[in-house]
């Protein structure tokens, strides 16, 4: 069902996710996303950087974070505008488990003009923000 | 100040278009653990009033990658990307982008400068169709930590 502008109030939570990490896909979205810096796959470099280990790919994240928005709106073309911050990295250990990601999202303004709303998204891993001012704007019928 | 001040307000256009393919926008989604039917279902996308299967939001972070590195790993630029990481990303939509497009990414440097000794690069990239007409505004902060 997709939502409609008049049945939303500031404030209205979107449905959360919960996903895993692994570093397979890490590999997966090197390889989609074209964007091979060897901190995302190879643990000796992330440490010659001063990381703990391998980190996702921010933009990774940011995906994910999306994610909670178009799988609620259901046409990813309704997303307008989207942008975030990158807070924290997100550690991806060499397990199956992977790095376990909570998303969840409100509705944090409502423009009844342009029928647009500003989803405002929390992105934690290991119980700390990994994103910051996450948002969304999304049209609405 | 490693990073060279010459370049804040100029465009780097880059000449090679980004065929957005089909399989390119089903093995982002698959990447990105997404099945959004409009990422891989040509009919359903066309229902949806598509042209073909489109993108995902941050689809256009593929799309403007090689345009973005070129002027990053430019070593008149002075970017330490050893130690580059992402500080913010944002995209302006101005259509979906989907399979069929040709889309030409051109680059600008909005700012550089010195956060607590950090070199910070502001992006913005403007990705345009075959037409010329706007599809997506880019803006991306990149840091070269000082502390490696």
């Amino acid at each position: 069902m997709t939502p409609v502008f008049d049945d939303l109030s500031v404030g209205d939570a979107l449905p959360p996710l919960t996903l895993h990490v692994t570093r397979a896909q890490l590999v997966r979205y090197a390889g989609a996303a074209g964007d091979f810096n060897a901190i995302h796959w190879n643990p000796r470099v992330a440490r010659e950087v001063g990381l703990p280990d391998v980190i996702a790919h921010g933009m990774l994240t940011m995906a994910s974070a999306g994610r909670v928005v178009t799988d609620w709106v259901g046409d990813p073309g309704r997303l307008r505008q989207f942008e975030v911050r990158f807070t924290r990295p997100v550690i991806v250990p060499d397990d199956d488990e992977g790095a376990e990601l909570d998303l969840t999202a409100v509705i944090g303004a409502l423009d009844p003009e342009a029928r647009t709303a500003r989803i405002d998204i929390t992105a934690k891993f290991a119980g700390q923000t990994v994103l910051g001012k996450a948002r969304a704007l999304v049209t609405l019928s | 100040m490693a990073l060279n001040l010459s370049y804040v307000g100029r465009a780097f256009p880059y000449d090679e278009p980004f065929s957005v393919g089909v399989e390119k926008i089903r093995e982002f989604a698959r990447a990105i653990g997404d099945d959004n039917p409009l990422y891989r279902d040509r009919d359903a996308a066309r229902e949806a009033g598509y042209p073909d299967i489109v993108a995902p939001p941050t689809f256009a972070i593929a799309v403007i990658m090689k345009a973005q590195d070129a002027l990053l790993f430019d070593p008149e630029l002075g970017l330490d990307f050893a130690v580059v990481v992402h500080g913010n990303q944002r995209f302006v939509h101005h259509r979906p982008i989907h399979a069929g497009d040709e889309l030409t990414s051109t680059p600008f440097v909005d700012q550089v400068r010195v956060l607590a000794g950090n070199d910070v690069i502001s992006l913005r990239t403007e990705v345009t169709d075959v037409q010329g007409a706007p599809v997506c505004t880019a803006y991306g902060t990149l840091v070269a930590r000082a502390d490696v």
